[in-house]
């Protein structure tokens, strides 16, 4: 079994990442990559609701029958982030303020219920658990990679604001390169659109190059 | 029978999610008032930390929260703070609101009696994450550029962003949003200046 949980993990981080090879969940990845923190704030928000939500649709799975499964699983997500909107601004109102913003955007977002369609109503609690937290930190690590690149060509900066989202010890994590005026391309949608091509292009060289590796030993050794 | 075979019945289906809305508005319900006291607590603080922040220490020697005043601005109730020290009224702080990029941005603005804005900040919108935020302190000084501006400094004409030949700088890949602002704050100072009396004068 400890096999497998590593494959969930393994496609989560990499394989079936939900932004570089799902291409789920691009308008939440174009709207808030504008910087990494961003990214990383709308990544774990996502990754809470993506795990509570894998655990709900794989615990009601076999009552659901498939001809209405959709609109249940729209409805339950829905209401699980109003929940957790409602809860948030509750008690933990500060955190709240810098990250309610992106929590009603994660309604909007496909992977969820994408989560829900291709594994979790198919799979047991815990498998469904650990999907949905690979599939969340894969998302996460995505947002946070594409914000800061952008954050970083558009306007010089990285991590901006972190201490903001995670409290005041992580202000060291903020840095800024002195003197660049910042290309605003990159900030506005098209430069989002422009990184995350290049990242698909590169991720899709980089796998062909790992395979192409993988034979070339396997040969001599057929051989 | 068994689960399977009521599964495929035409009736389970609309009972199925009959009991899913009425589980999902329950479970609405009870957050909603398990939460309400809560949010309005924190608001409540948030106001007084931000009403705080747009009056200059020192200001005001009363509990500004409990002087009040309401006027109306357009059909709506704006709820006017006032600040005094001795007895008099130095400052009038409220909110006022204008619709930005995504939604309606809401601004606090501290007044003096003179009509000089004293401190502006924004309490809440809807802007683009990256882009309209810097409206919020936090993010940027912008905002304190209103200080100590009054309707005739500068001059009406002047009181827009830059690209409409003001003095106020826009962001780049945001103009409507600190558009919205200086609107909000100059309606801001129209109103104050038309109520001055009823906001000084008025005991309550």
């Amino acid at each position: 079994m400890s096999d497998n949980y590593g494959s969930i993990i393994k496609e989560g981080l990499w394989d079936n990442n939900v932004v570089f090879s799902q291409l789920l969940a691009m308008c939440p990845t174009m709207a808030v990559t504008t910087s990494g923190t961003n990214g990383l704030g709308m990544g774990l928000a996502t990754t809470a609701v993506l795990v509570v939500s894998n655990i709900l649709v794989s615990m009601i799975r076999h009552t659901v029958s498939s001809q209405v499964r959709i609109p249940v699983f729209v409805v339950l997500i829905a209401t699980l982030v109003t929940v957790v909107d409602m809860a948030m601004n509750a008690w933990l109102h500060d955190l709240y303020k810098v990250l309610g913003l992106f929590i009603a955007l994660i309604v909007v977002n496909c992977a969820i219920l994408g989560r829900a369609e291709a594994f979790a109503v198919k799979n047991g609690v815990v498998a469904s658990a650990v999907d949905g937290l690979a599939m969340g930190l894969g998302f996460t690590g995505a947002l946070t990679f594409i914000g800061l690149i952008r954050e970083f060509l558009g306007s010089g900066t990285l991590f901006a604001q972190a201490s903001n989202l995670l409290g005041p010890s992580f202000a060291f994590l903020e840095m800024k390169l002195p003197g660049y005026g910042g290309a605003l391309l990159m900030i506005l949608p098209p430069g989002g659109f422009a990184i995350l091509g290049f990242l698909l292009a590169g991720k899709r060289v980089m796998e062909q190059r790992l395979e192409e590796r993988v034979a070339a030993q396997a040969e001599p050794a057929a051989a | 029978m068994n689960l399977e075979a009521i599964r495929e019945k035409i009736g389970y289906q609309p009972f199925l999610l009959g009991v899913f809305a009425l589980l999902a508005s329950g479970a609405l319900a009870w957050a909603s008032s398990a939460t309400g006291d809560a949010i309005a607590a924190a608001e409540a603080k948030d106001l007084r930390d931000s009403l705080s922040e747009v009056l200059p220490q020192g200001m005001a020697d009363n509990d500004f929260l409990k002087d009040t005043v309401d006027l109306e601005k357009g059909g709506k109730t704006v709820t006017i703070y006032r600040a005094r020290k001795d007895g008099e009224v130095k400052a009038a702080l409220f909110k006022v609101a204008e619709r930005g990029y995504a939604g309606d941005i809401q601004v606090l603005m501290a007044v003096d009696s003179e009509g000089r804005t004293l401190g502006v900040r924004v309490l809440k919108h809807v802007e683009t994450p990256g882009l309209g935020d810097k409206i919020e302190i936090k993010k940027d000084a912008w905002i304190k550029s209103f200080d100590g501006k009054s309707l005739g400094d500068p001059a009406p004409e002047k009181w827009g962003v830059k690209k409409d030949g003001g003095i106020y700088d826009q962001f780049a890949g945001a103009t409507i949003t600190p558009r919205a602002v200086v609107k909000a704050v100059k309606g801001g100072l129209e109103f104050y200046a038309d109520h001055r009396q009823e906001i000084i004068g008025g005991q309550s």
